[in-house]
């Protein structure tokens, strides 16, 4: 059996790399988790697209105020210095190229960067929210996921099969098993689980890996 | 000039079957619960308004607001970004059985639609759901070697909104962040019409504070102790 990350992990690698200073969206659910996992002595600035920059962590329960919650309709506080906004400027700030990263959850990720997180096809819901926005105007995308899905097919693929979010938009991977810089159309191994070799992602990985010329160990604490 | 109105019931009084209704709030953050449900109240005892196209973010939640709506038979159709919420039967069930329509709209689209719509811009390009679905049928142009796909305005022939503070001549402040949505449909309907929990009399909001200027506000009606629907939601969990 292969040991791999747990989602306070994955999450938690994927917040060492959000730099000092930085504007930040996180998606709904799975990559709210990032937050906890701040570095000391970075400050992040993060907005929702609901209209506030610089909310805080989560209210202690009974003190929630349903008037001041994140895109993912869950109570928040503010930060000194916070703002609030209409929709309007809050996608101006997304689309305009105003935030510095996104991280985002995956249903698939394609070597060609395309990812598609929203439509899991007919007989569904689809659901959209701010995702498209996101991906299009925010300057570093990021996904954070399980390496392969519940019932283990991989979910970084040659090419998306499911409703595609963007084109060509995602940067980095973060998962359960490894980090990937997606570079020239290529997911770009830059870490793994020193327990696992490389054949043996490549197997659970249906696109072809290009093995770094340093490719490091994924070390994260116990969560 | 004074836009105030006496009843809930008066200020929705000619929102006709057929109608497009915006609706402010971003799930319960601004949701304008009063005035949707004195709309319920009236179409369940008159069979009207009915047949309508809804505009707001989500579609309903639990069984109260846009759900309500929803259940009693009255929205034909939504337009939204995100149909999903803790509990999204009322809209879910009748969108599967093929009863209610879906416009689904990346959510900074809509907001800008609508903006353009208030704003007096009939179409704009953003690069929003370029090689998707959503952009299917769309004409795309590439502006400095990037493609772009072609939004058209979103208006409706009315709007709904919650405020916190109002004055006479239609000023507003929202409180916190129940803002969002509701400034852009204000410029975008026909006729908006805002539930304000405190009503001033002009010079009552300081203008360096006005968050919707009086020009996008046609009616307003005092509702002193609004109810919000999250609070609501989560009331009914609890009983």
């Amino acid at each position: 059996m292969t040991v791999k990350l747990t989602n306070a992990q994955i999450a938690w690698r994927a917040a060492q790399d959000i730099p000092d200073g930085a504007y930040v969206n996180l998606g709904i659910g799975f990559p709210e988790m990032v937050a906890k996992f701040k570095p000391e002595g970075r400050e992040v600035i993060y907005h929702t697209e609901n209209g506030i920059l610089d909310f805080g962590e989560a209210p202690r329960a009974g003190e929630e105020d349903w008037d001041l919650i994140n895109a993912g309709k869950k109570a928040v506080t503010l930060n000194p210095g916070a703002a609030f906004f209409h929709h309007a400027d809050s996608f101006a700030m997304v689309r305009g190229g105003h935030l510095d990263v996104a991280i985002l959850g995956a249903y698939e990720v394609a070597e060609n960067g395309d990812l598609a997180n929203w439509s899991t096809g007919p007989g569904s819901v689809p659901a959209v929210g701010g995702a498209m926005d996101l991906v299009n105007g925010v300057k570093r995308v990021a996904v954070i996921t399980d390496h392969v899905t519940k019932d283990g097919r991989p979910k970084l693929l040659k090419r998306c099969r499911l409703p595609l979010t963007g084109v060509g938009c995602v940067s980095t991977v973060y998962t359960s098993l490894a980090v990937f810089d997606i570079i020239d159309r290529r997911f770009v191994l830059r870490e793994k689980l020193p327990s696992i070799s490389i054949e043996e992602l490549q197997a659970l990985t249906e696109a072809e890996i290009v093995v770094g010329d340093r490719v490091g160990d994924l070390i994260v604490p116990e969560l | 000039m004074d836009k105030t109105c006496p009843s809930i019931d008066e200020a929705i009084a000619d929102i006709r079957d057929g109608m497009s209704v915006m609706i402010g709030g971003f799930g319960g953050a601004g949701a304008p619960i009063e005035l949707i449900h004195a709309l319920v109240h009236r179409y369940r005892k008159t069979g009207s308004p009915g047949s309508l196209t809804v505009i707001n973010n989500n579609a309903g939640n639990g069984a109260i607001g846009i759900a309500a709506m929803i259940d009693a038979g009255m929205v034909a159709k939504m337009i939204c970004s995100f149909p999903r919420s803790s509990d999204p039967r009322a809209f879910t069930e009748r969108y599967l059985a093929g009863q209610i329509g879906l416009e689904l709209v990346p959510q900074g689209t809509l907001a800008e639609r609508i903006r353009a719509g208030g704003a007096g811009i009939p179409a704009f390009y953003t690069p929003t759901s370029y090689g998707t679905q959503l952009a299917e049928g769309k004409p795309v142009a590439e502006f400095e070697g990037r493609h772009y796909v072609m939004e058209r305005w979103l208006k409706a022939d009315v709007a709904l909104i919650k405020a916190e503070l109002a004055d006479r001549k239609g000023n507003l402040i929202y409180r916190k962040a129940a803002r969002n949505f509701s400034p852009l449909m204000a410029m975008a309907a026909a006729l908006t019409i805002v539930q304000a929990r405190r009503v001033v009399e002009p010079g009552g909001i300081e203008p360096e504070q006005v968050m919707t200027p009086g020009i996008f506000v046609d009616r307003i009606v005092e509702v002193p102790d609004p109810k919000q629907e999250e609070a609501l939601l989560r009331e009914g969990a609890k009983a």
